[in-house]
């Protein structure tokens, strides 16, 4: 495994780039790798790979990869994809984002994007605030919990990004925590691999922001919380029928699998129908 | 992939050379024989025509056309399209081009080449949405945050619809810039005669692209000139772009006023000390006169018939039109108001270019203007009348 | 420069009436008998209903302000557009033209325009009769030459009710003078 992960970097990481601006018990980094993983493993030619990014931490991930990258505005990352994949359908094209850059002020180009269909693959990192700008309330940022701007706690509720991708036409959704590596690593590959409007949800730890609010300051201590709070989705199969109506955790694994036509590869039908 | 401009195909899906159509249109033709062959836009009025029009046209010669979910989203696709090495535009009118401005600056400062038309119309606000206006000059030099450069253009016909759009996509690659079409509601939904370029007279200037190994290749380094080549995304040069301040590398450096201000110099003098060769501009001297016009777009056929009327009337009076609105052609102007006492600018806006043409000839000459908003264009007689009584004063805003 | 022709033309009437159509049809038959031709419009935010505009001007040179100053000839297909664009309007002189049954207007040429159409088999093409009217007075374009752009911006499948039209309307010019 330490092996691979030194083969991974030596061959995908952009060294100028080290270290990363990412802080102690953030799991950004972890999405890098388990991406650069599912990369390799679908031997996909890093050449013809666009890693495209709003604005936010998750966001800096295209600087750290040695590839074509587009780190973008605030929100339009992947309204930015959608022009480079409609323009060259055969690049690969991967958005990296967060919670705020894809529900807040992008929120509008994520559910179109989902409904257009165009083959890209979201990786939502969702650490429920803002965590950049110093920890505030989210669109994601559970009921109660107390960020910079909602000191008295968030009185909000909070979007399910997954259920948000599923309504709005996307054929691929999965949800993981970052301390699950081979599923997530898994669900980036279907992702990349499916033709059509792939979304990957990663919840995962803020201590410096989202923690230091909600005494998930000590990275083992946020990290523990990931797992008791989430369930997957094979595990509430396995529930009674009572106990799976009264959960509360967070269901992760592979929430949506459909095929459905992909826009580019319809456009080219179209033109070559002309 | 972009560049591979067949102008047969282009002209066999655009009918005949002449044509009597609308501006609008015109600059969707204007597009495609630039070499365009991505579109992606939001419907306004009164620019929706130009969508409409490429709607139909550019799947034809195997191009993509999509309606985005906004305008933010147009342009974000058109500078993404941009970086795959396709020729890229989108088309707007007043509101939009608010909604666009951050990204602008996002083309300016990754220096990504696209064409942007603004169809002006009445604002602020939704204002009158069907009616014409230059009220977005002033947008389209400050629209953005930041120092930066850009290129307007201003086309005052249905003719020139179609040539400054194509010639856009030129400068735009040239320069690696955003450029702007600056047209408006009257010359976009106006019909004229126009007469497509002919074959001989459509030569792409292609994007300079790096041929050397990609392990050599800085990005963002000018290595010939002040503009830097660009890699397609696609062809292995691995190039980082990004909004940040960054080194010739790509790379952010957002903590070095030293890599700040000699990037944004870098961008801004690109532009700025190219003035002379983007200047375009129209010159109607008459000699003896000590009253000029200076316009643009659509009032300068305001200021043609006022000069036509004037000089039946013996009154000597000399005009200049601006084609090229950004980088402001200061040289070209100052010596067309040397032998000048007073120059008159008609505009459709309360006062904008007017201030830029006062800062220009820096006292030598009175600046006045015809300033006129609510819908109509500018009749020639008020400004014959500005010329023979006075125009409107110009006060610093 | 005395011998430059240029003939400015108004016409107006409701959103829906083919005003503007019939302003780019001239244009463009215009264009094509080579002459230099701009036509504006101006209309409402709707696309149905309301007061719409278009203006057109032909010469033998080309032309600088787009707009027409003084009108030579004005058309008025409805009442509100008449009261609107011709009534009190400045650039209103030379001849104004109405259509009898919905426009009353002294002073004016009133011609059966929606009557004629009506006669040839459907009143939408009211705005093609009064173009081969129009045409007719204005004397510049043969009306061949404005048949084949009529034919050319109507619908497929209308081809010989426009043409019946425009006919009629040219019928209409030479067959009398209207009624003052």
């Amino acid at each position: 495994m330490f092996n691979k992960a030194e083969k991974i970097r030596e061959k995908y990481i952009r060294e100028e780039m080290w270290p990363s601006i990412f802080c102690t018990g953030c799991g950004i980094g972890n999405v890098l790798s388990y991406t650069m993983r599912a990369l390799d493993e679908l031997k996909l030619d890093i050449d013809r790979c666009v890693f495209c990014s709003g604005i936010g931490c998750s966001s800096r991930l295209p600087g750290y990869i040695e590839a074509d990258g587009l780190h973008t505005t605030h929100g339009r990352a992947i309204a930015f994809a959608t022009g480079v994949k409609l323009a060259a359908p055969d690049l690969n094209v991967v958005v990296f984002t967060g919670d705020g850059d894809l529900a807040g002020i992008g929120g509008n180009h994520f559910i179109h994007a989902a409904r257009r269909n165009a083959d890209l693959t979201v990786i939502c990192v969702n650490n429920f605030n803002y965590g950049m700008t110093g920890g505030q309330v989210s669109p994601t940022t559970p009921v109660a919990a107390v960020a910079t701007t909602a000191p008295y706690g968030n009185l909000e509720e909070p979007f399910d990004l997954c259920r948000l991708a599923i309504g709005a036409g996307a054929p691929y959704v999965a949800r993981w925590t970052v301390g699950y590596p081979y599923e997530t690593i898994e669900a980036i590959k279907n992702a990349l691999a499916k033709p059509g409007f792939a979304f990957v949800e990663l919840l995962m730890p803020c201590p410096t922001g989202y923690g230091k609010e909600n005494e998930q300051r000590e990275p083992a201590v946020a990290w523990q919380w990931y797992k008791e709070n989430t369930i997957t989705r094979g595990d509430l199969g396995r529930l009674d029928p009572e106990q799976r109506a009264a959960n509360r955790k967070i269901v992760v694994g592979t929430l949506w699998d459909v095929q459905k036509p992909e826009y580019t590869a319809r456009w080219a039908e179209f033109v070559q129908s002309l | 992939m972009g560049d591979e401009f067949d102008y047969q195909r282009v002209m066999d899906i655009l009918g005949s050379r002449e044509q009597f159509t609308q501006g609008d249109v015109a600059c969707a033709y204007g597009a495609l024989l630039g070499g365009c062959t991505f579109f992606a836009g939001y419907p306004i009025t009164p620019a929706t025509e130009i969508a409409e029009s490429l709607a139909r046209l550019m799947p034809r010669i195997g191009g993509v056309c999509a309606q985005m979910e906004d305008e933010i989203a147009s342009i974000s696709a058109v500078i993404g399209a941009a970086w795959t090495g396709r020729r890229a535009m989108t088309a707007t009118s007043g509101p939009g081009f608010s909604l666009m401005q951050e990204n602008i600056g996002y083309a300016c400062m990754t220096e990504t080449p696209c064409v942007i038309i603004d169809v002006q119309r009445s604002g602020p606000s939704t204002g009158q949405p069907t009616e014409p206006a230059q009220g977005d000059m002033m947008q389209a030099r400050w629209g953005t945050h930041g120092d930066h450069a850009l290129i307007a253009l201003a086309p005052a016909s249905v003719q020139e619809c179609v040539d400054l759009t194509r010639l856009a996509f030129d400068l735009a690659e040239q320069y690696r810039t955003p450029v702007l079409v600056m047209t408006d509601g009257e010359v976009g939904h106006m019909r004229e005669k126009i007469a497509l370029p002919t074959a001989e007279q459509v030569t792409l200037r292609e994007r300079r692209r790096p041929t050397m190994p990609s392990d050599q290749f800085v990005p963002f380094r000018a290595v010939q000139g002040r503009v830097p080549e660009m890699a397609d995304f696609g062809t292995g040069y691995h190039t980082y772009v990004t909004g940040l301040t960054h080194d010739e590398r790509g790379l952010p450096a957002t903590d070095d006023a030293a890599v700040h201000t000699q990037l944004v110099a870098r961008l801004c003098g690109k532009i700025e000390d190219a003035v002379a060769e983007l200047t375009r501009v129209e010159i109607d001297n008459d000699e003896g006169a000590t009253v000029g016009l200076v316009s643009y777009g659509i009032s300068s056929r305001s200021a043609a018939g006022a000069v036509k009327l004037l000089r039946l009337q013996g009154v000597p009076v000399s005009h200049l039109r601006l084609v090229t609105v950004l980088p402001f052609p200061e040289q070209a102007v100052r010596e067309f108001a040397a032998p000048l006492e007073r120059i008159v600018v008609p505009e459709l806006n309360l006062g904008q270019i007017c201030h830029t043409v006062r800062e220009a000839v820096e006292g030598t000459a009175v600046v006045e203007k015809v300033a006129r908003i609510g819908g109509e264009i500018i009749q020639p007689a008020a400004i014959v009348r500005a010329v023979q009584e006075g125009g409107q004063p110009v006060r610093s805003g | 420069m005395s011998d430059r022709m240029q003939k400015e033309i108004k016409i107006c009437g409701f959103g829906g009436q083919g005003i503007i159509l019939a302003g780019v049809i001239l244009g463009e038959a215009a264009v094509k008998a080579g002459y230099w031709a701009v036509q504006t419009q101006s209309y409402g935010p709707e696309a149905r209903g309301g007061a719409a505009r278009s203006e057109v001007i032909i010469a033998s040179e080309p032309i600088d302000f787009p707009r027409v100053t003084v009108a030579d000839v004005t058309v008025a297909l409805s009442q509100p557009a008449y009261d609107r664009y011709v009534k009190d309007a400045a650039t209103t002189d030379g001849v104004v033209v109405i259509e009898r049954d919905l426009v009353e207007a002294p002073g004016s040429l009133a011609q059966p325009f929606v009557k004629t159409a009506e006669s040839v088999g459907n009143k939408i093409v009211t705005n093609i009769v009064m173009l081969g009217y129009l045409n007719g007075y204005l004397d510049l374009i043969t009306p061949e030459l404005l048949e084949a752009a009529v034919l050319a911006n109507v619908p497929a499948g209308t081809e010989d009710l426009n043409r019946q039209a425009v006919r009629a309307g040219r019928q209409l010019f030479t067959g009398g003078e209207g009624e003052q």
